[in-house]
């Protein structure tokens, strides 16, 4: 009778393992790719080595202008207008409340995830405005009032962001759910808004909020020029979202919604227990992507005078004793638009493992 | 019939913008500040420093209104305009005065419901070229290629100016007035073209600012003041009056650092000027020491220039046409009598 006995496993053939075959299958399979791999590389190569040489080995950190002698970056005018870039005009004094609001939005959207209790959530969702704005601007609990015209910069293009983010978002569910109602009225309502607002551009919406309403206004109204652009973003963010959310809601299968009915639920009940919660939940994606080009899409405001992040780059290069800084502003700039772009997606997809309920 | 009212209502006024009108000096007066329209960031004319404070020739004059209306030149709220908004945001009242580079022309004038109170500063079209082209007018420069931004008025003058002394040029066009100093930068032209204020600026974005220079000729007109809306004489009166009390108080010596000796001084001018005799602030509607408080906390328009555009400031701008009418220049004030 033959006795088996076991092999000790033999290691995989270096030709199927390893670095060198990592490189072979994915940058060298065939002359074609390899060709590709290689070009890739030189034009890495030609674009690397003088892109780290002026963004890091050349350049001035310190010192003053007058001590400059390298040919790279000159970082020093960024330390020099880093409040300016940051908090616009916001006295220097009271720069703790916008990097509170900071903190506590930090805090919000990371514990968000861990907090299960609906109540609190809820609670959560609709002081958190309130406190920042009262934070931001002032005038009540004895702060000290902080005009508009004094926001800027990064700062204001969070607070443009997160206005319209916010905002938009239980306007445009309500939309989507009207352009899917069998009431002919409100129907027609919500598809002529939605479309109107998605057939013009938000440049136009912007002139029309700064240019064209003030005229209509009697005198003495001083309607602030921030507000009436947020309205005008808010409104527009908002048709898009609709029509994301529509997608969600006819993707769901027609069996939720009769289900939903034959469980003698109500619309509003139907709609919020059983089907926004699945409808949203496949938007997310869609919603995310919406999301960051509206925050890119939020510099459109230095059309009208508003000093976000990116307009600021001008204005500080329009100080007579810092001209022509504008390549550094501009890689400052979209560096942290790169860095807050790529934390939204990150955080986005976060919540999509969250609520990814599929087996 | 209230929704035929309401209708009516909001199709009347969709109909006719209300411009603000009324009396801007009392409600000035009654919020306690001046809000001022200023640009979104022009070298030298209104721009903010590392602190966050504007700074300019265009601010120093909303300085000076508000000095002669408020006291205190620092009652000011200021507000960034974009050229696009400049005008509706002085017709809808978000502002009560317009210091904001803004060219004088009859159109702007007669069409737009504004007035223009004077000019704080002549501008002009220009040239830059490089040094070594070795040029020293811009009667030398047939044949030379410029670097144009497209669609501009600047493009316009620059081919009626050759065209009128028989010259030629070749260009190249850009879209952005930076693309455009960029391609003078990497030497795709000989010389750049644009309002002389800008050259200079443009001339410090230079690698090296010294090889480069802006020649003496003035091809175009552009002359930059003040502007209110038409209408409000009163307001009116007093903007054009702070304008002339900054040129004033230059002619007669008078500057932020001794107008307090100038309180005491015998001259009738400045006596006048200073409302240590006259009526000159009352019959403004303004207080007596008006243009005391425009020179104690802005200076005279001299060294506001010097200061901001002139030769303290790294853009070293010559005083040019903006001289005083009796050294050269076309600044003349009207008697303060």
């Amino acid at each position: 009778m033959p006795v088996y006995t076991m092999k000790e496993t033999k290691p995989a053939p270096s030709t199927s393992k390893g670095v060198v075959f990592w490189l072979r299958e994915n940058l060298f399979p065939d002359i074609k790719n390899s060709l590709l791999t290689l070009t890739g590389f030189y034009f890495l190569y030609l674009a690397i080595p003088p892109l780290l040489t002026w963004m890091i080995f050349d350049a001035t950190w310190s010192g003053t202008q007058e001590e400059i002698v390298n040919e790279g970056a000159r970082w020093i005018f960024i330390i020099e207008k880093f409040d300016q870039f940051i908090y616009g005009f916001y006295p220097e004094s009271l720069h703790w409340r916008p990097n509170l609001v900071l903190l506590i939005t930090v805090l919000f959207l990371g514990s968000f995830k861990f907090v299960g209790n609906i109540k609190v959530k809820i609670v959560a969702i609709l002081t958190y405005p309130f406190i920042c704005f009262v934070l931001i601007s002032g005038g009540w609990f004895g702060l000290e009032t902080v005009g508009t015209e004094k926001w800027g910069g990064l700062m204001l293009t969070l607070v443009v962001a997160a206005v319209g983010i916010i905002a938009s978002f239980p306007i445009g569910i309500v939309l989507a759910l009207g352009r899917q109602s069998d009431m002919p009225i409100v129907k027609t309502l919500c598809i002529g808004f939605i479309e109107f607002i998605r057939g013009v551009p938000l440049i136009t919406i912007l002139f029309m909020a700064s240019v064209v309403l003030p005229l209509f206004f009697s005198d003495g109204i001083d309607f602030d020029k921030l507000l009436r652009a947020l309205i005008g973003i808010t409104l527009f963010q908002a048709a898009y979202i609709a029509e994301v959310v529509r997608g969600g809601l006819q993707a769901i299968p027609k069996g939720q919604y009769e289900a939903a009915k034959s469980l003698g639920l109500g619309y509003w009940q139907g709609m919020i227990f059983i089907i926004l919660p699945q409808a949203l939940k496949i938007s997310i994606p869609n919603l995310v992507g919406s999301f960051i080009s509206l925050f890119k899409d939020t510099t459109l405001v230095l059309i009208i005078g508003l000093f976000d992040i990116l307009a600021m780059v001008t204005l500080t290069n329009s100080d007579t004793l810092w001209l022509g800084y504008e390549i550094e502003g501009y890689v400052f700039v979209t560096f942290i638009y790169w860095v807050i772009c790529f934390s939204m997606s990150q955080y986005s997809k976060s919540i999509e493992r969250k609520f990814n309920t599929e087996h | 019939m209230k929704l035929t009212k309401i209708a009516l209502l909001f199709g009347l006024t969709a109909l006719v913008p209300t411009f603000a009108s009324a009396d801007t000096l009392a409600q000035v007066l009654k919020k306690g500040t001046l809000n001022c329209g200023v640009s979104t960031g022009i070298p030298g004319f209104s721009a903010t420093d590392s602190k966050g404070v504007w700074k300019g020739i265009d601010v120093d004059f909303c300085r000076a209104v508000a000095s002669a209306v408020l006291g205190d030149a620092s009652k000011i709220k200021y507000i960034p305009l974009t050229a696009k908004e400049r005008f509706t945001a002085l017709q809808s009242g978000e502002i009560d005065v317009l210091s904001r580079a803004s060219t004088w022309t009859a159109t702007r004038d007669t069409s737009l419901g504004l007035n223009f109170a004077g000019v704080n500063y002549y501008d002009g079209q220009g040239f830059l070229v490089n040094k070594s082209l070795g040029i020293n007018s811009a009667k030398e420069l047939d044949g030379a290629t410029f670097c144009i931004q497209a669609g501009t008025t600047t493009e316009l003058n620059l081919t009626d100016y050759f065209k009128a002394n028989n010259m030629e040029y070749k260009s190249v066009t850009y879209d952005t007035s930076g693309q455009t100093i960029d391609g003078f930068k990497k030497g795709r032209c000989d010389a750049v073209t644009s309002d002389a204020s800008q050259l200079y600026g443009l001339r410090l974005k230079m690698k090296d600012p010294s090889s480069v220079k802006v020649l003496p000729e003035i091809i175009s007109k552009e002359p930059l003041g003040p502007v209110v809306r038409q209408g409000d004489d009163v307001w009116f009166n007093v903007v054009r009056w702070t304008l002339f009390a900054l040129l004033e108080a230059e002619e007669l010596g008078v500057s932020s650092m001794n107008v307090d000796k100038m309180l005491k001084s015998d001259n009738p001018s400045v006596k006048r000027l200073l409302g240590t005799s006259g009526k000159a602030g009352e019959n403004l509607g303004l207080k007596s020491d008006w243009a005391y408080q425009i020179v104690k906390n802005v200076g005279n328009y001299g060294e506001s220039f010097d200061k901001h555009v002139g030769k303290d400031s790294p853009l070293n701008i010559d005083r040019g046409l903006n001289n005083l009418w009796n050294k050269g220049g076309l600044m003349y004030s009207m008697p303060v009598r």
